[in-house]
């Protein structure tokens, strides 16, 4: 497991390819980026994404190896930045081995949906003309919900 | 204890960490003491379910207990992802 929380960029191509190169019993690797989407009127400056030090590791591995004991994983990865973003920059990635691809699209999904709402971290949107908060969405609650059997 | 906030919490109060001298016995009894201090932490602590609370780096609820905890942690809901 490699589980990373930074502030500087990464290389998908070359996290990717050395999170499947390490793979050995696995047929499939799922990834997802997340990456700052610029708003309706195009104007958004900058992405600040705030973060718990003391606690966003932690709660990441915890996330990550729960997502281990649900599926048949062999590995599983997570990348995720803090600070300053400009629109198009990669926020985030996720990437999932297993021998089967259910289990790694299912797995990539479930930490998804736990990152979105439970991992500390804060979204701020800043244009020229106003600096939000990002409200959580109650769908992502929802999402999270499925996987509570 | 220690006291951190977070996001939007952080600057309606103004600060991100202080100490915290209380006997509070749960984390509901902490946010009454320190709604009670300035309008600043009332204002931030109107809506609690618009907010989510953690000791000691794990979440938690409004009605647990503090006993034994060293910090407590105040925010609004995540927005990781």
């Amino acid at each position: 497991m490699d589980i990373r929380v930074q502030e500087e960029s990464f290389d998908l191509g070359a996290e990717t390819a050395d999170f499947a190169g390490k793979t050995s019993t696995s047929g499939a690797v799922v990834t997802f980026t997340g990456i700052v989407r610029n708003n309706a009127e195009g104007t958004l400056e900058h992405m600040l994404i705030e973060h718990y030090p003391a606690m966003t590791q932690k709660a990441l591995e915890a996330i990550a190896h729960e997502a281990l004991t649900r599926w048949s994983l062999e590995d599983a990865k997570v990348i995720h930045r803090f600070g300053k973003m400009r629109p198009g920059e990669m926020i985030m990635m996720v990437a999932t081995a297993a021998p089967h691809r259910k289990d790694a699209f299912e797995a990539a999904e479930f930490l998804m949906d736990y990152l979105k709402s439970r991992a500390p971290f804060w979204k701020k949107e800043v244009s020229n003309a106003a600096e939000n908060w990002v409200d959580a969405k109650q769908a992502d609650e929802d999402a999270l919900n499925r996987w509570r059997k | 204890m220690d006291v951190v906030y977070f996001a939007w919490v952080r600057e309606r109060i103004g600060l991100p960490r202080e100490v915290v001298e209380t006997k509070a016995a749960t984390v509901a009894e902490l946010v009454a003491e320190l709604s009670a201090r300035e309008e600043r932490y009332s204002a931030a602590f109107a809506d609690i379910s618009a907010l989510r609370v953690a000791l000691d780096q794990e979440l938690s609820s409004f009605d647990a207990s503090l006993a034994g905890v060293r910090e407590v942690a105040f925010f609004p809901p995540m927005t990781g992802g």
